[in-house]
């Protein structure tokens, strides 16, 4: 990263501003200007706005370092998050920011992922089902073949940030498809040996319009992940086993 | 005023809130759990390198059990925490991993067979036991004897918030989201529940309920660079020390982890110096073993961040424009190791500085990163002087970390103190009636609303993130690494200024619903009382203990100050925190103080240590040879857990030993 180079550049943004609560409040795009520093994020910035510029700006950030998935936007066109995107990343120093779409808007640049998230998990199940409930805390874990273990943290990394919803032409048409995010959940629990569920029951939640059958794969979701997730080849996976279920 | 009642009310929904709402949910109580965020959000997210349990599966870990936990414990605490509770713990950290793994866990397992790790910069073989093979793995951390720390590549806090929050679903659990906790209900001697603000619609709500258990994280970000999330802003101690009546513990001792990246602070994991990444100067030169030649790179972090601080000081760290770092080397472990143990790590280099840490170093240091203190509580988690109130997590000083953490036993201590306490919490809820007193309720209420209405319609004119970034900076500047009484005091005062500004806040934005001016303007003047408790409490402290590290004072003084600081506000206008002490009491300690194993010998002594190590020699010259390693402990420091957790831990090498034994017959 050239520090030199980007010093004291003119950053423009361009806002996208909306609050629903507010009434006779009209979505619209504002322009903001602001003075780059030295290895910059976005994260930086819309603080920077907000504490100088504009105290009603709306948008969210935890973890401020690519772990928490909060702070998901459309940055430039593309879904992303925001605290690891570098505003130097943009050689005309202009940013454009605007709120994922497919989820329910709470203001400016933020959104109700958290809701979509428990909803498809109570939905689609999304946790482990054990074979066995009644397993002693206090006697030897059952052991579990390394390679397995290693397989599923690989598939466990999403942080539910919502970008592979928002990056998905059929999710975009049809609230009810569970996107990627619910495949790659899925998946992951039907790779588990201490998972108890049997195809068809995944087959009940997932082989349908709504599930792996919907997806027009269209690689929105794979090209966008932050995480590098492989959904395509998961929802392929799934598919697989949902059209073996059927024979 | 819209009224919420449950049994049991949890604010905070990372591991620990969670953990000790499904301990509630599963004895049938009606619970619910508020949060700022998504509970997958929460910064239990953010821990990489993994948390403590004696498994002792691998070879590295062979001879583990509870008795070296609880030694390295209560050692890295520099003789500051609760040992009944550093055995309380220790007892039930296996059992919380395995817990952990029926939930979905995928710990990273054993492989049977020899294979490569970098110890001390060299490559050397091990070779695992194939009766291990398949169990939990661990990993090297700092300032423990074996290898102990379990472990999910390095997204560990990732892989355990998931299931805990997956099992928290599954169990119908409530999470009310974007909810922010502002003042507890009670009455002086009974907690009653909470006021709470929705961030989306700016709505008032009171939750009333048999118990509160404030799950809220720690206070890091009471500083200007720290390696927490950005919500870990002391609110929840706040909330306890508002009352009035209940006590903050120890709220002096607060973490630098050694390596955070510069300039943005973000965590390295302790992992990378366990899977044996080393430290460098600018000349390159690995420094650590110069200064430690023992432990090195792991030694306990307070020690590590000091001698850093140490080593720049004498001019060896490298210049950056954000003042003077030092190099974190990976690129001894390989490329393989990196991408699949590392990856967060390397996430996070590629990311924020365009580095890849297989072929660079990183550059790095000692940042804020934990607060030892928090809400006082006994060892059932319960607030001494609010009854219904309890406390778990990093939010409370329970208090196994004493005076310094060690790494791997915090991710340990929200599930196993969420297990522990959580079992309490229940106990509570079911011996206790609900008391709903709408009046008080409702008092509680108008005062949040009151304090709203003036910094919305009032005249003041004082910024609350100007405030904020000024507090930020007291903090860094006066009581980071190393303290001493001028800049504390200076602290002290600089702060105090700052709170009196506090009561001229001013809003631009005049929006009730959400507004984020109007959340900073609400936090910060309740950041700046926490913040006068660290400050108040590191310059009262006239000593070096653990994390808090006095040039002015660089002995630990056991005779003066074997003690916890209780900070407290009785007075809603007054300018500093009320300050006690809660004597530790010698006698009673299975492990008594002694020497840590870290530079000079220089505490000390406490007038009894020397009494009860011949009472202790005695104790155990009476049992004889024949006792056990548990019939020792329980001579020596009796403790207890909830029932249900009481059973030992069995371990593999015991089985193997049985197994021979049984074979020799």
């Amino acid at each position: 990263m050239s520090q030199e180079a980007t010093k004291g550049r003119m950053l423009t943004f361009n806002i996208f501003r909306y609050d629903p609560q507010e009434p006779g409040d009209k979505p619209k795009m504002v322009k903001y200007q602001l003075e780059e520093t030295p290895g910059m994020t976005v994260f930086i910035a819309l603080n920077r706005l907000r504490e100088e510029q504009d105290t009603s700006l709306q948008f969210d950030f935890v973890c401020r370092a690519g772990i928490c998935g909060s702070c998901a936007m459309v940055i430039n066109g593309f879904p992303t998050l925001a605290c690891r995107t570098l505003t130097s990343k943009y050689p005309k120093g202009e940013i454009m920011l605007m709120p994922l779409p497919g989820f329910e808007l709470i203001g400016d640049l933020s959104v109700n992922t958290g809701k979509f998230m428990r909803e498809l998990a109570e939905r689609l199940k999304l946790w482990l089902h054990p074979i066995s409930d009644d397993i002693d805390v206090h006697r030897l874990e059952a052991p579990m073949d390394p390679a397995e273990a290693a397989k599923l943290y690989e598939l466990e990394r999403c942080v539910e940030c919502g970008v592979c919803v928002s990056a998905c032409a059929t999710a975009q048409m049809r609230d009810t498809f569970v996107g990627a995010v619910g495949m790659m959940k899925l998946a992951r629990f039907e790779l588990d040996s201490r998972d108890g569920r049997e195809l068809e029951d995944f087959y009940h939640v997932i082989g349908n319009q709504d599930g792996v059958f919907g997806c027009m794969t269209l690689l929105g979701c794979q090209d966008n992940c932050p995480k590098d997730l492989p959904h395509m080849q998961q929802i392929a996976y799934l598919r697989r086993k949902m059209a073996v279920t059927l024979v | 005023m819209k009224l919420i009642y449950t049994d049991s009310l949890v604010i905070g929904a990372g591991l620990a809130g969670l953990r000790v709402a499904i301990a509630s949910k599963e004895r049938g109580l009606d619970t619910v759990v508020l949060s700022l965020i998504p509970a997958k959000r929460s910064h239990s997210a953010a821990a990489q390198g993994g948390m403590q349990a004696s498994l002792g599966n691998t070879v590295k870990g062979m001879g583990d059990d509870e008795d070296v936990h609880f030694q390295d414990t209560v050692k890295g605490s520099d003789w500051g925490c609760d040992q009944d509770v550093a055995r309380m713990f220790a007892h039930c950290a296996p059992k919380a991993v395995r817990e952990l793994a029926n939930w979905g866990v995928p710990w990273t397992r054993v492989t049977k067979g020899p294979r490569q790790v970098v110890v001390n910069a060299e490559k050397v073989t091990i070779e695992e036991a194939e009766a291990a093979h398949g169990l939990i793995n661990a990993r090297d951390f700092g300032g423990t004897k074996k290898w102990r720390t379990c472990y999910t590549a390095d997204g560990t806090g990732h892989s355990l918030l998931y299931a805990v929050d997956n099992k928290a679903i599954s169990m119908d659990i409530p999470v009310h989201e974007r909810m922010e906790a502002l003042s507890l209900i009670h009455d002086g001697k009974r907690c009653h529940g909470v006021v709470a603000r929705c961030l989306v619609t700016g709505e008032l709500r009171a939750y009333v309920a048999k118990s509160t258990t404030i799950a809220t994280g720690g206070y890091g970000r009471l500083y200007e660079v720290s390696t927490n999330a950005i919500i870990c802003e002391g609110i929840g101690q706040a909330l306890a020390l508002e009352t009035g009546v209940a006590k903050l513990g120890n709220m002096e001792a607060v973490q630098f982890h050694p390596t955070a990246i510069v300039p943005v602070g973000i965590l390295t994991t302790e992992g990378c110096r366990g899977d044996g990444g080393l430290l460098r100067d600018k000349d390159g030169h690995r420094f650590m073993p110069d200064y430690e030649p023992e432990k090195k790179e792991l030694a306990s972090r307070d020690v590590v961040s000091r001698r850093m601080t140490e080593h720049m000081r004498k001019g060896k760290g490298v210049d950056s424009p954000y003042g003077p770092h030092l190099w974190l080397d990976i690129t001894l472990l390989g490329r393989k190791h990196v991408e699949a143990n590392l990856r967060e790590v390397k996430e996070i280099c590629e990311n924020f500085l365009g580095i890849d840490p297989a072929k660079d170093w990183i550059p790095v240091r000692p940042t804020q990163h934990y607060s030892m203190g928090g809400i006082r509580t006994d060892a059932t988690g319960q607030n001494p002087q609010l009854k219904g109130l309890f406390s778990v997590g990093e939010a409370a000083c329970w208090d196994m970390h004493g005076f310094n953490r060690l790494g791997g036993n915090s991710l340990a201590e929200t599930v196993v103190g969420g297990m522990i306490i959580g079992k309490y919490v229940a106990d509570f809820c079911q011996q206790n009636t609900l008391e709903i007193d709408t009046g008080l309720a409702e008092s509680f209420v108008a005062k949040v609303q009151t304090e709203i209405d003036t910094l919305v319609d009032g005249d003041g004119s004082e910024n609350p993130f100007e405030l904020k970034q000024q507090m930020q900076r007291i903090m860094m500047d006066y009581v980071g690494i190393f303290r001493n009484g001028p800049e504390l005091d200076k602290a002290v005062s600089e702060l105090q200024a700052l709170l009196k500004r506090a009561n001229a806040l001013g809003l631009k934005c005049k929006k009730r619903h959400a507004n984020p001016e109007l959340v900073e303007a609400l936090r910060v003047k309740r950041m700046l009382k926490v913040a006068l408790t660290v400050a108040a409490g590191a310059a009262a402290r006239t000593e070096s203990r653990g994390a808090h590290a006095r040039e002015d004072f660089p002995q630990r003084n056991d005779k003066d100050w074997l003690s916890r600081t209780l900070a407290s506000w009785p007075d809603a206008e007054a300018l500093s925190p009320q300050l006690d002490y809660e004597q530790l009491d010698v006698m009673k300690m299975e492990l008594p103080p002694g020497y840590r194993g870290y530079g000079i010998d220089n505490a000390i002594a406490h007038p009894d240590t020397e009494k009860r190590e011949q009472q202790i020699t005695d104790i155990l010259d009476d049992l004889g040879e024949g006792a056990d390693r548990h019939e020792r402990q329980s001579a020596l420091m009796p403790f207890e857990v909830p029932e249900s957790l009481t059973p030992k831990n069995e371990r593999l090498s015991e089985m193997l030993e049985q197994q021979v034994a049984g074979e020799a017959q």
